[in-house]
């Protein structure tokens, strides 16, 4: 495990979202789906993220500033320098013969890295405005559907091997239709290293770190706490951060506070 | 190492994070209860003002998984283990201490009296110390909760009861709302508080008990820098703990450990166990320290 100070080169608008771009160090990037945890200056905890972009030398991250966390990390400057810790996690299996990507809001976060690994494969991308899907520009090959269209919707017939990453509801409805996707899931979690058992999601009826196990997983992993087998009282109120916006019907306007809106998917 | 750097049980996996553990003086496992048990459903961590909540309950593999399995892993790591053991009876904290009476790999074994998260045990935390006292020959080290009005007392209780130490403190109980809908943000409400703002809980909790009993205290409670640590110290701990400052960052041990000894250091301590108690009041050593003017 590296954790080191990285300074900021590079800070772009897209949309809404903020790409925070990091000279690298001795940090590798890893594999597609794994994330780093950022320290967000003046908050207690850091916050997870998945790598955006890997160009030569550079870290990028892309960044939706929602919570205090989040905008102290999208409010950084060049020549700003904050801790980074990473890779971690398991990333996607890279191993797919018919790739398709298919994402929603800030969880295209992981894509434009993973498309480059997988040579621009198609992807599908769900945003809930145009001003949002200005991030579909980072990703080679994308078909974009905006609000009240699902990607669920929009989905080919024989969509191949799935690649996703959104909100919870978006990845729980792909999960049905394609029960073998590959789903880069997120949780609140304080230390991305497996040390709180913060992130814990339910994995047939146990509950795991996702940090460790994931944030990666196969689809039929229950890793909504709205998910069916163990419900969780208090669990709607909106405390768990979407991966992005939910080019669904949101069922809960996403409340912005502190380490809730960290997510592991962007 | 004169002040032993240990993590406060629950804030590190030695397991997955190995490297971490053995920056170390010694492991403390994360409370191990008689049966397994999942833990709280999540939302289990939420970020406070100057710390945070969790509310994990003691999710863990049971005494008898942990001993056959995890125990002998972490003996490979070539640092003392200390194992945190919890219940929700005397009979628990007694048949864990027996079951782990007899591994040679266990250092120690630390009750924790005080977990903010699950239902409390009906006897006292003497009674449980007593309990466990009376299956074990390992040292015990009675982990308090900071949320009583006379911590000294307890602290009196506890050893009377038979424990070798104190871990000073355990997390104290918080409430975060979600600003928007008012709701508790983590799904049992309330959790445990730590980080920044329990360092002044644990410091007046470590003076207290240090000037009532005279038994090794390890504190903790928000320790992120060198200096943090040797206020601990100042105040009464012969070892320090790290907890949340772990999690945003793995490599503190090893700093926490050369900003303690250079902040001894420059204030004339050739080491820093040479601070302990020195800001207890009418304590010999620190009426010496200020007539040297060296304080």
């Amino acid at each position: 495990m590296r954790r080191e100070r990285l300074r900021v080169v590079g800070t772009q608008a897209v949309g809404p979202y903020t790409l925070v771009r990091l000279r690298r160090g001795r940090l590798q990037p890893g594999a597609p789906g794994q994330f780093f945890m950022l320290e967000a200056p003046g908050r207690p905890l850091p916050r997870p993220f998945s790598l955006c972009t890997a160009s030569a030398g550079e870290l990028g991250f892309l960044v939706e500033p929602l919570g205090k966390g989040t905008t102290a990390i999208a409010s950084l400057d060049v020549g700003d320098v904050i801790h980074v810790t990473g890779p971690l996690g398991r990333g996607f299996d890279l191993d797919v013969a018919r790739p398709l990507l298919v994402g929603g809001g800030i969880g295209v976060a992981p894509f434009p890295f993973l498309s480059e690994r997988l040579g621009a494969p198609p992807a599908l991308l769900g945003f809930r405005t145009a001003f949002h899907a200005e991030a579909a520009g980072l990703v080679p090959n994308a078909t974009v559907v905006l609000d009240p269209v699902l990607v669920t919707d929009a989905l080919p017939p024989d969509p191949g091997d799935v690649l996703a990453c959104g909100p919870e509801a978006m990845l729980d409805a792909l999960a049905r239709v394609v029960p073998d996707a590959q789903l880069a899931r997120e949780a609140p979690m304080a230390c991305g290293y497996g040390a709180c058992y913060g992130c814990v999601v339910d994995r047939d009826g146990r509950y795991v770190r996702l940090c460790l196990e994931g944030p990666v997983v196969r689809g039929g992993t229950h890793g909504s706490p709205t998910g069916p087998l163990l419900p969780v009282a208090g669990a709607a109120d909106g405390s768990w951060a979407p991966a992005g916006q939910s080019p669904a019907p949101p069922a809960k306007e996403h409340v912005s506070d502190d380490a809730s809106n960290s997510t592991v998917a962007g | 190492m004169s002040v032993p750097i240990l993590n406060a049980s629950g804030c590190l996996d030695a397991l997955a994070a190995p490297e971490v553990a053995r920056s170390l003086d010694a492991f403390v496992t994360k409370t191990i209860t008689p049966e397994p048990r999942e833990g709280n459903p999540p939302v289990r961590i939420a970020e406070a003002e100057h710390g945070m909540l969790n509310s994990i309950g003691l999710q863990g593999p049971g005494i008898e998984a942990f001993a056959a399995t995890q125990l002998p892993r972490l003996g490979e790591l070539g640092v003392p283990v200390w194992v945190s053991v919890g219940g929700f009876s005397a009979e628990d904290f007694a048949l864990c201490s027996e079951r782990l009476d007899a591994e040679p790999l266990v250092a120690a074994i630390e009750l924790n009296l005080s977990c903010p998260n699950v239902d409390e045990a009906p006897e006292t935390a003497a009674e449980l110390v007593a309990a466990a006292r009376a299956a074990t020959k390992k040292p015990l080290y009675a982990k308090l909760s900071p949320a009583q009005w006379d911590v000294a007392a307890g602290a009196r209780a506890v050893v009377d009861a038979g424990a070798d130490g104190l871990s000073l403190v355990n997390t104290i109980r918080g409430l975060a709302l979600d600003p928007v809908t008012l709701r508790p943000r983590l799904a049992r409400a309330v959790g445990g508080y730590s980080g920044d703002a329990l360092r002044p809980i644990a410091l007046a909790c470590v003076y207290a008990c240090a000037n009532a009993v005279d038994v090794p205290v390890v504190g903790m409670g928000g320790v992120s820098t060198g200096l943090h640590a040797l206020e601990l110290v100042a105040a009464g701990a012969s070892a320090v703990a790290l907890g949340t400052s772990l999690f945003s960052d793995p490599l503190a041990p090893a700093r926490v450990r050369e900003e303690l000894g250079a902040e001894a250091a420059a204030r004339g301590f050739e080491d820093p166990a040479d601070a302990r108690s020195i800001s207890v009041v009418n304590s010999e050593k620190s009426l010496q320290i200020a007539s040297n003017g060296t304080a």
